[in-house]
């Protein structure tokens, strides 16, 4: 039976085709030794090397890691939490608004958020007098906002789907509703809670528009540094960055799914097994 | 009327899904215009054959021929050859009405002949009054019946029903089980029903496959498989049988003399061909071909015993009784006399005799 | 009041109602005040008027104190007319190009084998999780006037146009087609992942049902797959159709500055020209375009991702 035509097919390689080549290519000339970045001078290290050694980097690199860290827990916990708030209750003032609010972020221009934020800490600071300083706070504040929804949208479509008879066992049994909440949901829909925390992460790290906005002197993170150094044009030691980024992402990914396979084959197995004891 | 070659062939047909056989050398003919069903529990290869007539699956090694056309190669949609899916597989997204008149579009007919035809395949499963409502918007009988309508709009040679009583209720079961049986004679289709529930197929069917583990054990009529199985597994797989192991002694005339252990007597009862003295076999037995008496037959098969355990139904009794060996075997009765102080029902406890006629019971090989 | 007797007030009260309060408070209190709150400032802004103040902006001496000026300046000045159409036909465009490239490449994860299709979708989502900016550069890179892919295209367009249309190199970069190019590039994942969700949620059987009757694959594909994967190519689109239009980097990096999209606009406004009023009553402009498209989005998407 023809389940899978040769258009399907066709496509699927062109398609990967169009995602990879300009990585590969990208990657490829990290090796460039000549500097014109588009133009192959030979095979070379050199670019790694001065990767390395960049201290304007490092600094970069570790301010949007301590940002990303801290703005995806904190989103996380918050984001959980309204996630929990709109699958598990029916009913609370401003749910309408409340739902709104939750969703607007996923498809506002960024620019527009931005925008409304900087005003905001600016006018907040004549107001109360802080933030007297825009920098590692504020920036850390905006990611939280924006990121916490994302949390909840993966949260919210888990806790739909999950399994109501074991929280009514638990209630059954006696546990009052929160606890029912610490003892039993969570620990079920953790898998999507993490997943949550690292998509709150990566779009920390990652965030250029925003951040743009929010940030004052001396905190740069590593997006807005690679975002000045883009806007002259393609530089060789970007491209060294960016594969470095790549084979990391891809590492984390091709592991982040050998572990999930692992844990569903061997969960395949002991249903199996059980299965054949009760014959 | 002289038989030609039967409508549908299906001639040492085997699958095998990698080193998995599901369907092991498979061969069954089956007459034109015939109810018959593939009956098995799950994993026996019903399933897997019945796709095998579809045409979602290519068998490994054999053929099938349907009206003298063989269809190796032949991919679903050019086969004369219709389902009626498990889960009806209705499509959402259309009415009743386009639904049943979908396969038409591939048939050479003007707009007002499909028209006509949808509206006789309606009024065939009498869901007219429904016909501009979609999928969600009716009952699963109702959904099951404009299965069975699109199958059948396109007026195929063959339809294949897939386990199509499973899903229903038992007042709905065998409400439909009279319908299904009456639009097959009105329309002279041949029906191959796929099913793992034996009334079912007892009921629905004019010959029934019993199938496990990819072979076909036994074909028959309902009464040949019921009353003549030629294994235990059929025998067990029918209704309820208690089988004692036995001795063969002796044996005369179509009918062997056994010693059966659990009865401490020598019986007298069928006997499948071939058998020869001093053989190991399985007697077989029915409840409901066993007597129970308080009081001593003159004749026939007499096994002593005592009632341990009586279910009353009403219309009729079971009772559980202890052989002289401790083994238990099921009596079944039907209370056909009002009860009566002198001809008193077995209760508890009481000694009983049980009794069959030869041909009621059957030694087995297998 | 002692001690014992306030904790035990409050382990009742959190007993009984205040957890959920906590619950559902905690996110609100937080969204209301660094998104709703930043929100009505900006409207707030939009009739506001500019001065030569530090933070630029006033509201104006009389009554009604708002200055509408800046929307009528929306309609009369023409930069502003042009920058939103480019927008949306920019976005369209790449919504169209996302939906004919990943629509495709969806429905043909669904139908590879289940460990083929493990490794697929990992090769998918791998640019999910990269750097977005860097995604973008890596086009940079094949778009330059000296690069491989550039060189590469210009033999094969010198190969099969007459020697007087001859070129050295084409000119990708900084034009629209640029942006819609890029924009395909790092929004295609977004359209990809929920198609491939809903169509793999499609039930097998009625493929089967409507080959048994008689219909060969592609009108399998268009009968009954096609028709049901109508939410989720609408979920799909807009999700990439509302954030494009109001892109930024994208725009910024490789597109021309002579025809700009409304997002360099809001920004140019408000960090160049230190218009605030008028950055905002553009950005409110922009969401009140963009308040249909995103009903219907969350219209489609419940729909798309609902239970059957």
């Amino acid at each position: 039976m023809n389940r899978r035509p040769l258009f399907l097919i066709t496509v699927l390689c062109f398609g990967f085709a169009f995602f990879y080549i300009p990585i590969l290519s990208m990657m490829v000339y990290s090796f460039n030794a000549s500097r014109l970045a588009t133009v192959w001078g030979g095979f070379s290290t050199k670019w790694y090397v001065s990767l390395f050694s960049n201290e304007q980097i490092g600094a970069a690199l570790l301010l949007s890691l301590q940002i990303a860290l801290i703005s995806a827990t904190f989103a996380t916990i918050l984001g959980t939490m309204a996630g929990i708030a709109l699958a598990r209750f029916q009913k609370f003032r401003g749910r309408v608004l409340f739902s709104g609010l939750v969703s607007a972020p996923l498809i506002m221009p960024e620019v527009i958020t931005g925008i409304s934020l900087l005003i905001f800490f600016i006018l907040l600071g004549e107001l109360i007098g802080w933030p007297g300083q825009r920098g590692f706070t504020t920036i850390t504040l905006a990611h939280i906002t924006f990121s916490m929804v994302f949390v909840t949208t993966i949260v919210q479509s888990r806790l739909i789907q999950a399994d109501r008879s074991i929280e009514e066992a638990a209630m059954d049994l006696g546990s009052r509703p929160w606890q029912v909440l610490k003892d039993v949901t969570l620990p079920v829909i953790f898998p999507a809670i993490l997943s949550g925390w690292l998509l709150a992460f990566t779009i920390s790290l990652d965030d250029v528009v925003i951040t743009a906005f929010t940030t004052g002197p001396g905190s740069t993170t590593l997006p807005l540094l690679i975002w000045s150094k883009v806007k002259l044009g393609v530089t060789p030691d970007i491209n060294a960055l960016a594969s470095l980024t790549v084979l990391v992402v891809g590492i984390g990914v091709a592991l982040a799914g050998w572990i999930l396979n692992r844990a569903e084959k061997r969960r395949a197995a002991d249903e199996r097994l059980a299965y054949q004891a009760n014959q | 009327m002289t038989e030609t070659a039967p409508f549908i062939r299906i001639e040492g047909v085997s699958k095998s899904f990698g080193s998995f056989q599901a369907v092991q050398d498979v061969s069954l003919t089956i007459a034109k215009g015939e109810i018959f069903s593939l009956l098995g529990g799950s994993g026996c290869g019903k399933t897997t054959l019945l796709r095998m007539l579809a045409g979602f699956e290519e068998p490994t090694a054999g053929r099938i021929f349907i009206d003298g056309q063989d269809m190796a190669g032949v991919p679903p949609y050019s086969r004369p050859v219709h389902m009626m899916f498990q889960s009806y597989a209705l499509f959402p997204h259309m009415s009743v009405e386009k639904n049943v008149g979908y396969g038409l579009k591939h048939e050479a007919m003007t707009k007002a002949q499909r028209a006509d035809r949808v509206r006789e395949m309606l009024e065939l499963v009498q869901l007219t009054p429904y016909a501009a409502r979609k999928p969600h918007q009716i009952s699963g009988g109702q959904r099951q019946r404009v299965a069975l309508a699109r199958a059948l709009a396109r007026q195929p040679k063959l339809l294949l029903l897939d386990e199509p009583l499973a899903a229903l209720d038992k007042k709905l079961r065998e409400h439909t089980q009279f319908e299904l049986m009456s639009i097959q004679e009105r329309t002279g289709v041949t029906f191959i029903v796929v099913t793992h529930d034996q009334e079912e197929a007892m009921t629905l069917s004019d010959r029934i496959a019993v199938m496990d583990k990819g072979q076909v054990k036994q074909v028959g009529s309902p009464t040949e498989i019921y009353e003549f199985p030629t294994s235990r597994f059929v025998a067990g797989f029918i209704g309820s049988i208690t089988a004692f192991d036995a001795t063969i002694t002796g044996i005369a005339d179509g009918l062997a003399l056994a010693e059966v252990k659990a009865f401490g007597t020598t019986i007298t009862a069928r006997a499948t061909p071939g058998l020869s003295p001093g053989q190991q076999v399985t007697l077989a037995i029915r409840p409901e071909k066993l007597t129970i008496s308080q009081i001593r037959p003159e004749s026939g098969n007499v096994i002593a015993g005592e009632v341990k355990d009586l279910a009353y139904f009403g219309k009729d009794s079971l009772y559980r009784v202890t052989l002289p060996s401790g083994e238990l075997v099921s009596v079944h009765a039907v209370n056909a006399q009002r009860g009566d102080a002198a001809v008193r029902a077995p209760g508890w406890y009481d000694k009983v005799w049980l009794s069959f006629d030869p041909p009621s019971a059957i030694l087995l090989t297998e | 009041m002692d001690m014992p007797g306030q904790a035990n007030r409050l382990s009742r009260w959190f007993n009984r109602k205040g957890w959920s309060d906590l619950i559902v408070g905690l996110p609100y209190v937080w969204l209301v005040v660094l998104f709703l709150v930043p929100f009505l400032i900006v409207v707030a802004m939009s009739v506001a008027s500019r001065a030569p103040s530090a933070p630029p902006f006033a509201f104006g001496g009389d009554y009604p104190w708002i200055n509408l000026e800046g929307y009528q300046r929306l309609f009369t000045d023409d930069l502003y007319i042009r920058a939103f159409l480019t927008s949306l036909s920019n976005a369209f465009v790449a919504m169209i190009f996302c939906l004919l490239i990943g629509y495709p490449m969806a429905l043909g994860l669904t139908r590879v084998s289940p460990s083929a299709r493990s490794i697929l979708l990992m090769l998918v989502i791998l640019p999910f999780w990269t750097s977005f900016l860097l995604r973008v550069y890596a086009w940079m890179g094949l778009m330059g006037k000296n690069s491989w892919f550039n060189h590469l295209l210009t033999d094969a367009y010198n190969l099969m146009t007459p020697a007087s249309w001859a070129l050295k190199s084409l000119p990708m970069m900084y034009s629209n087609f640029a942006v819609v190019l890029v924009m395909v590039y790092t929004y295609l994942p977004f359209m990809i992942l929920p198609l491939y969700a809903s169509l793999e949620r499609l039930d097998p059987t009625l493929d089967e049902a409507a080959m048994d009757l008689g219909t060969r694959p592609f009108g399998v594909f268009w009968d009954v797959t096609l028709p049901q994967s109508i939410p989720g190519i609408i979920a799909g689109g807009l999700l990439v159709f509302i954030p494009a239009a109001g892109e930024l980097v994208i725009p910024t990096l490789v597109g021309d500055a002579g025809s700009p999209m409304i997002g360099r606009v809001i920004a140019d406004e408000f960090n160049a020209v230190r218009d605030w009023p008028m950055a905002s009553a553009v950005s409110v402009a922009l969401l009140v375009l963009m308040v249909v498209p995103m009903m219907v989005y969350s219209h489609y998407q419940a729909k798309a991702g609902g239970p059957k």
